[in-house]
């Protein structure tokens, strides 16, 4: 008897947490969805990629995604202390979306088909090449000749797979864990040059440390077009972002937040790319 | 549904996996070789020897296993100029470095498992082997591994799979295995759940069979006392 009681006394209070925890949820999906005026806005970001979303040590937020997002929200309604950061990193960011962790992406995040397909986009707000950071007095100028160069990138990225198929098979490649990693055998000659997008390269030859030691060849290797990433079938929060987007350009904002964050490294930016106007 | 696998044929799912199969088969091979000179190392009269061996196994199979293979490409190749016999050909001198770490890590386990191993064979018969005048290594050799070996089979295949599954940490240093294409098509295809299935299937296949191999294996050749 006293058994029975004790296995529907935790029962009941099993069933109140459920129920609990439900409520929370909805709670916190609700306040997500609702558009302006809310308390908070959650967007994803990288945090480790200096010149577009970067965590600095002191847990405050720097880089062009970061600075795109934040005029975003403000177009939508939220200040800058409203809005809650939270890291996505490249494998999350469509289950992110979907599960409505975050209302926004602005992580180098590539307009593509097959990603078109699990999320909308809005922008792109960025139009990026594929790119090489050299040393600074290297004379890598031409993609012709990279079959014989050494080159690093971050294990299975998009870059990392261009060069295996596209513009350099024969190509030495070292694929390591971050960009970071690869910088370092840059800097000691194990490499001759880190490829990947032109913006993320800039961000990091403009870091204090680094800065007069490498440089961009300049070279177009592909077209990345950067966008928002908006849940799937939210077109209403796309158009607003879109709005937002276009703004940010004609007010000139854009402009001023692509010298400050990409401003040394010989990094000559693209015009600001036109909304819906995707480059092949 | 699985259509996208066939948009990868350099390398292709099979040729993946494959790598990760070699992997698996040549730091097995050195771990075992390594990790049984350190268990006669932990078992020695020599106490120099013993220290080693103790010493090894405490530092290296308490760090991550991240830190080692990472520590053969930013720390051996890239500070001390280690090239593996292949300084310019990337694919080969990573594949070998990851190896090396894989050896120097699971050999600690290897060391433990025969070292235990080595303890359930009764000491009345090393001392039997000594009055005999066999040497230390001739008891070793002849009389207490090959007893030690037949009873760790279960242990030593606990080993086994977790280095098969421990493979895919080369891939931090851009070894083409199995993660590593997973990690490719994740970046492609925007389908994370089924392409993890996938890839977490393929390891079942290698390890299920090569787990029910060998305990059948150390019920055939326990060492009925």
């Amino acid at each position: 008897m006293k058994l029975r009681k004790v296995t529907a006394a935790s029962a009941a209070v099993f069933a109140l947490a459920l129920t609990a925890t439900a409520c929370g949820g909805g709670d916190s999906g609700d306040s997500g969805s609702s558009s302006g005026g809310g308390d908070k806005i959650k967007i994803g970001i990288k945090y480790d990629q200096p010149g577009l979303g970067l965590k600095e040590p002191d847990g405050s937020f720097s880089g062009f995604d970061v600075d795109v997002a934040t005029y975003v929200a403000k177009e939508l309604g939220y200040e800058p202390n409203q809005i809650e950061w939270v890291e996505t990193k490249s494998a999350d960011r469509e289950n992110a979306l979907s599960r409505g962790d975050v209302k926004l992406i602005a992580a180098t995040y590539s307009i593509t088909d097959e990603r078109k397909e699990k999320v909308d986009f809005a922008g792109p707000y960025l139009l990026a090449h594929q790119d090489l950071l050299v040393a600074a007095d290297s004379d890598i100028s031409e993609a012709t000749d990279l079959n014989d160069k050494k080159l690093c990138s971050v294990t299975g990225s998009t870059s990392a797979q261009n060069v295996k198929e596209d513009f350099a098979p024969d190509a030495q490649l070292s694929q390591r864990g971050g960009y970071s990693e690869c910088l370092s055998a840059l800097q000691n000659g194990q490499v001759d040059a880190l490829t990947t997008d032109d913006s993320i390269l800039a961000g990091y030859a403009a870091q204090d440390q680094y800065k007069g030691k490498f440089k961009l060849a300049g070279l177009k290797l592909s077209n990345e077009n950067y966008g928002v990433g908006v849940k799937k079938g939210d077109t209403e929060t796309v158009n607003k972002v879109n709005d937002a987007l276009e703004k940010m350009v004609s007010d000139g904002s854009w402009q001023k937040a692509v010298e400050e964050n990409f401003g040394p490294a010989n990094y000559k930016n693209e015009p600001a790319p036109k909304i819906g106007q995707i480059v092949q | 549904m699985f259509d996208f696998l066939s948009n990868y044929d350099d390398p292709s799912l099979l040729g993946a996996f494959w790598v990760t199969v070699q992997l698996t088969v040549f730091s097995a091979v050195g771990s075992l070789i390594w990790g049984t000179l350190l268990a006669a190392m932990r078992v020695s009269p020599v106490p120099l020897m013993r220290g080693f061996g103790t010493a090894y196994v405490n530092i290296v199979r308490n760090i991550p296993l991240t830190v080692i293979i990472v520590f053969t490409s930013l720390g051996l190749a890239d500070i001390f100029g280690v090239t593996m016999g292949a300084p310019d050909n990337f694919e080969t001198k990573y594949f070998r470095l990851a190896v090396l770490g894989l050896v120097a890590y699971t050999a600690a386990f290897v060391c433990e498992a025969i070292r235990s191993g080595i303890n359930t064979v009764p000491v009345g018969q090393a001392e039997a082997a000594r009055a005999l005048g066999l040497s230390f290594s001739q008891v070793l050799r002849l009389v207490v591994l090959p007893q030690a070996f037949r009873s760790v089979i279960g242990p030593l295949a606990n080993v086994l799979i977790a280095l098969t599954k421990n493979t895919t940490v080369a891939a931090t240093i851009g070894v083409a295995e199995a993660a590593l294409l997973m990690k490719e098509m994740i970046e492609n295809e925007a389908q994370t759940l089924l392409i993890g299935a996938v890839f977490a299937f393929g390891f079942v296949v290698l390890t299920l069979p090569t787990g029910l191999f060998l305990n059948w294996l150390s019920k055939r050749l326990a060492v009925k006392r």
